[in-house]
């Protein structure tokens, strides 16, 4: 067995696309399985390896971890991404936890119905623009430093960072009035690993489109 | 400052019944300051020095010169700060796996009282059918393979706590819900004896009673929804 972690999803983003990140920031080489067909999905379930019969699956040392924020908790703690001691770490769950709500809504976007999409973005963009974003704005002008927590690089900033660009993809010119998150959007892009991950050919997942949406439904329909 | 922590929410269970029961076990006491009002809301939005609340939301626990918020992110705290939460990372993601099964679990149930009237019935179905089908045979199939009385690393952990929380609550929705599951019902007993848990279990304590129609309407009121 290689001892890299191995990732079983669909060939999109969803809710594996942190997991994707998190590794990446943190130069891990990871391998992939694709989930194609509903066959694929239910001879997992069949098999066993699904703890709650559902995907994200990342085995990872000798682990079949399953749930999103388990497995992400995990490589963060791993890799130490998780800060120096628990309220550092409290203020990164924190901070985690809003931006997922963020990029909740953005995964469920592609799957809302044609007359609900515009509402949907606008939700999205007001959210950023007035919930979200002005927080971490805030954050890094009260502290000056270049990351979010205990001036070290954490999953925070990858989750944060993450969450800028899947924005701006919906929204273009979202941090207009951000512009201590346009300095850090800058520096973030450009630490090794993660510019590594923003170049052609890395295990980064493009934005959903229809197809993507397709092969959803059609692994897990029942 | 009191040393003890200060919940903020609105009297019913929703999102910080988790937090009750996991102070409860670890037999912190706690103060909770409970917003009845959208005024109450507001201050909490406005309070002297600015907005109390990081991303405009509640709960809101005020903990150790914190004022924290998101419940995962303050159940993780106060597991790690009460050594509930495995003696090492592949415990603790252990933890992590089965609480997140048991927060889907419960989130449905705490989303039941505010589905509309005619889908209750299809709603409480698929509770039940997951929590027999998806959830509880997880937790019952651990228990057997290790034969141990906790979850995880023969000790008490969150994992434990949220467990007997998810079973209690699924049994208000539907009684004989362990009858297919021994060891479960077994580990409700146990989970139950433990001191600071049938404290909280006891009439007076702060765990708080069923969603009922009162509250939804409060909450909806409240939160302007």
């Amino acid at each position: 067995m290689s001892g890299k972690p191995r990732l079983t999803y669909l060939n999109g983003r969803g809710r594996m696309e942190p997991v994707r990140w998190l590794l990446a920031a943190a130069g891990v080489e990871f391998e992939e399985v694709y989930l194609e067909t509903k066959e694929q999905y239910e001879k997992l379930i069949k098999d066993g390896v699904l703890l709650f019969q559902q995907v994200p699956l990342v085995e990872i040392d000798g682990m079949k971890m399953v749930q999103t924020r388990a497995i992400l908790s995990y490589i963060a703690g791993k890799y130490n991404l998780y800060g120096k001691d628990l309220k550092e770490r409290a203020l990164i769950d924190m901070y985690v936890e809003g931006i997922s709500d963020l990029m909740h809504m953005i995964l469920m976007f592609p799957f809302a119905a044609p007359d609900a999409k515009e509402k949907s973005l606008d939700s999205i963009k007001d959210r950023a623009m007035n919930r979200y974003f002005p927080v971490f704005e805030k954050v890094l002008k009260q502290h000056g430093q270049d990351f979010l927590v205990g001036n070290k690089f954490s999953w925070a900033d990858v989750q944060l960072i993450e969450a800028i660009l899947a924005v701006e993809e919906k929204v273009p010119g979202v941090l207009s009035g951000f512009p201590q998150l346009q300095v850090y959007k800058t520096k973030m892009s450009n630490m090794p690993t993660i510019k590594k991950f923003l170049q052609p050919g890395s295990p980064r997942k493009p934005p959903p489109d229809a197809h993507y949406v397709e092969t959803v439904m059609k692994v897990f329909k029942k | 400052m009191a040393g003890k922590p200060k919940l903020h929410y609105t009297k019913g269970r929703g999102r910080m019944e988790s937090i009750r029961w996991l102070l409860a076990a670890a037999g912190v006491e706690f103060e909770e300051e409970f917003i009845e009002t959208k005024e109450d809301l507001e201050k909490l939005h406005n309070g002297e020095s600015g907005n109390f609340l990081l991303f405009q939301q509640v709960p809101m626990v005020e903990i150790d010169g914190m004022r924290m918020v998101q419940t995962r992110a303050i159940l993780s705290y106060i597991a790690g700060k009460y050594n509930l939460y495995g003696k090492d990372l592949k415990e603790r993601a252990w933890i992590d796996m089965y609480v997140e099964g048991t927060t889907d679990l419960m989130g449905m149930i705490m989303y039941h009282p505010f589905q509309p009237a005619d889908a209750k019935a299809k709603n409480l179905a698929l509770i039940i059918e997951r929590a027999t089908t998806r959830y509880f045979p997880v937790y019952e199939k651990a228990l057997k393979a290790h034969g141990q009385d906790y979850l995880v690393g023969n000790k008490l952990s969150w994992a434990d706590i949220h467990l007997l929380e998810a079973i209690l609550m699924t049994e208000e929705c539907k009684p004989d819900i362990l009858s297919a599951f021994p060891l479960l019902q077994a580990f409700k007993g146990r989970i139950s004896n433990i001191p600071t848990i049938k404290k909280f279990l006891q009439p007076g304590s702060q765990r708080k009673p069923p969603t009922d129609e009162k509250m939804v309407a409060l909450v909806k009121k409240i939160f302007s929804f």
